[in-house]
């Protein structure tokens, strides 16, 4: 596996990102309190990935997005000339600009929350989460913000963005095509024919973080079926491999700047599903999704929020 | 009659030549499924992705993303069975032009249960933007592509390879929506698909000698299916309608016509032809068509149980009839 030494040049951004994973856990530890449910764990597990992808990594430009965003308008076919994409609240699409695909798409709310952080959405914008004739779904598809494809049966997206960043090379494009990806998608067996047909194929402009925070559905990974040690196995399907402090904004994005000619790279970040909330590890092993039992956890969890927000 | 080799693998070479954005896919089958030649005439636009059809069909969807056609060379069964959810929600969800060429329909092949795509058409049509083309000889073959590229959005094409009959015209192409009209008749009306429209036209003459008359169309659009042509032969048919297709009786064309003869209102008897909701098995193809009742023989029986009489034609008799490209009765400003 890969090192990198950190090179602090210009820590302004990093303050960025720690501020922007901060908010995202506010935000969506409230939601969750408003609605009595919701992915919380991604929220603390990913917050700092995401935010380092948005704010450090990917080259984007300004979102095409309307700030609230727009109903459905029904689902992409000949006879509907009104689907649009999510992947506008990412910026145009040019030859130097990066593209981003968005997999384990129940992190929907996590994605929306830093859209709106990083003001590529509206701040009232979760108004419309999970509300019927709405886009920002509770499982996102390829209309909702910040999403570009369909990824909600997991595994699809690492080929779709193979498929995307092949296109990119083909017609000789700089930008880069970022992938984000939960670690439980390991246990499909697509996601392995992916990494062999990409290193195969030297796509080397493809970058894949994953937030490798050990959870699944059902409980912890190790429990439900192992996939570990994953830097080993991908680095022997082709991939160049980094594995960094998932909450480490520099270590995150240091990869990134790092060549991996000829080779897939990937970021195996290793994260907390309870980070910021140690509350919430109570619950542990299953985190995968949060309603509140009774209301004394309920209390407990707005004195949670009471003190993120001093 | 007139075979032709190879037909597929020249085509596709002629036919993508001045379309760049053209790119063919392959999972370890690109002889078996005639894609070497364009392999070896345009090596930068063909990508060898190995035995993973799931990776290759999401793959495939990215390509399309960006722009490029992707034309998706494997075994029928292998785009339809295993990377069914692939094919649903990589390519078809977003409507993304990606063209998926399925070789060795139903018991065309001696492979077994696992190699035969008895069921493909069913499953394919039941995906939401799907486009389902079937090729019946080699004109269709050489025609397909075209139909194929001007859809808007996925198209699966039942492929024929190796020999192929000529039964058609080389100068009357596949049209999209339209069935080729293959005999007129007012007794029975026989809608046949793919290797089952040779046998139909097999028995129409000796069916006609012993007093009963065939209107036989060739369907090639198996999706969408709202020919206008469909319901008129249907509405003329005085016994009844069969439909005869190398697939399970159940999803395939055969529901299709019982489907639009139900909505449509349409009094009739139908008998339809194919695999009887049951597994083949690894076999020769014509032992395997009479054994499952996808001969011609088999249409004789039909015609015979909706006509109530017996016709006394013998199995050599409709192996005997010698075989020459039909034109189609309509009128090419019908089409």
């Amino acid at each position: 596996m890969n090192t990198v030494e950190g090179k602090v040049t210009n820590p302004g951004w990093q303050t960025e990102v720690k501020q922007t994973a901060r908010a995202v856990r506010r935000r969506v530890l409230a939601h969750t309190l408003e609605n009595n449910g919701g992915y919380l764990s991604q929220a603390c597990s990913s917050a700092e990935i995401l935010a380092t992808l948005y704010v450090r990594v990917m080259k984007l430009g300004p979102s095409q997005g309307p700030k609230t965003p727009r109903p459905f308008l029904g689902v992409p076919g000949r006879s509907n000339p009104n689907s649009f994409t999510g992947a506008e609240y990412n910026g145009p699409k040019a030859p130097d600009l990066d593209r981003f695909i968005f997999s384990p798409v129940h992190y929907a709310l996590v994605l929306y929350s830093v859209l709106i952080e990083v003001g590529r959405l509206g701040p009232d914008a979760l108004d419309q989460f999970n509300r019927d004739g709405s886009t920002l779904e509770l499982i996102g598809a390829e209309h909702s913000p910040g999403h570009e494809v369909t990824a909600g049966s997991l595994g699809q997206a690492i080929s779709q963005a193979g498929g995307i960043a092949l296109a990119r090379k083909l017609r000789g494009d700089s930008g880069r095509v970022w992938v984000f990806m939960s670690d439980g998608e390991f246990q499909e067996g697509q996601t392995w024919e992916a990494f062999a047909a990409t290193s195969y194929h030297g796509i080397d402009n493809l970058g894949v973080y994953v937030d490798a925070n050990g959870q699944q559905c059902d409980g912890l990974m190790e429990s439900v079926m192992n996939v570990e040690p994953l830097a080993s196995r991908l680095e022997s399907f082709g991939a160049a491999v980094y594995e960094v402090d998932g909450h480490d904004p520099l270590a995150l994005a240091a990869p990134a700047g790092e060549s991996h000619e000829g080779k897939p790279l990937v970021v195996l970040a290793r994260t907390d599903p309870c980070r910021d909330l140690e509350l919430l590890r109570r619950r542990a092993p299953k985190l995968h999704y949060v309603r509140f039992k009774s209301d004394e956890e309920r209390r407990a969890y707005e004195d949670a929020l009471a003190q993120m927000n001093q | 009659m007139e075979f032709v080799k190879r037909a597929h693998a020249e085509n596709l070479v002629r036919w993508a030549k001045d379309r760049p954005e053209v790119v063919v896919l392959s999972a370890d089958l690109t002889s078996s499924c005639e894609a070497d030649l364009f392999r070896d005439t345009y090596p930068r636009r063909f990508f060898s992705v190995g035995m993973a059809e799931q990776n290759m069909m999401s793959f495939a969807a990215g390509l399309a993303r960006e722009g490029f056609f992707p034309y998706v060379h494997t075994f029928a069964v292998f785009i339809c069975r295993r990377p069914f959810d692939q094919v649903a929600m990589s390519i078809a969800y977003p409507n993304l032009p990606v063209r998926l060429i399925g070789f060795l329909p139903g018991i065309t092949t001696p492979g077994g249960a696992t190699h035969q795509a008895i069921d493909d058409v069913a499953l394919m049509r039941v995906i939401p933007n799907m486009t389902i083309l079937e090729c019946g000889d080699a004109t269709d073959v050489q025609s397909v592509l075209d139909v194929a590229q001007a859809v808007d959005g996925p198209v699966y094409v039942r492929m024929l390879r190796g020999e192929v009959p000529r039964l058609f015209p080389r100068d009357e192409p596949m049209r999209l929506r339209r069935a080729r009209v293959l005999s007129e008749g007012d007794d029975v009306a026989v809608l046949s698909s793919g290797i089952c429209t040779e046998e139909v036209m097999r028995a129409t003459q000796a069916l006609g000698d012993r007093g009963i008359s065939l209107r036989h169309l060739h369907i090639s659009t198996l999706k969408p299916f709202d020919d206008p042509t469909v319901v008129e032969a249907i509405q003329a048919a005085r016994l009844g309608v069969i439909t005869m297709e190398n697939h399970t009786i159940i999803g395939g064309l055969g529901s299709a016509v019982a489907e639009l003869m139900a909505e449509a209102g349409l009094p009739k008897r139908l008998v339809r032809l194919g695999i009887k909701d049951q597994y083949a098995h690894g076999a020769s193809r014509a032992y395997l068509m009479k054994k499952y009742g996808l001969d011609a023989a088999a249409l004789v029986r039909a015609v015979e149980g909706l006509s109530g009489e017996s016709l006394g034609l013998a199995d050599e008799d409709l192996r005997a009839v010698e075989l020459a490209p039909v034109e189609s009765t309509s009128k090419p400003e019908d089409l």
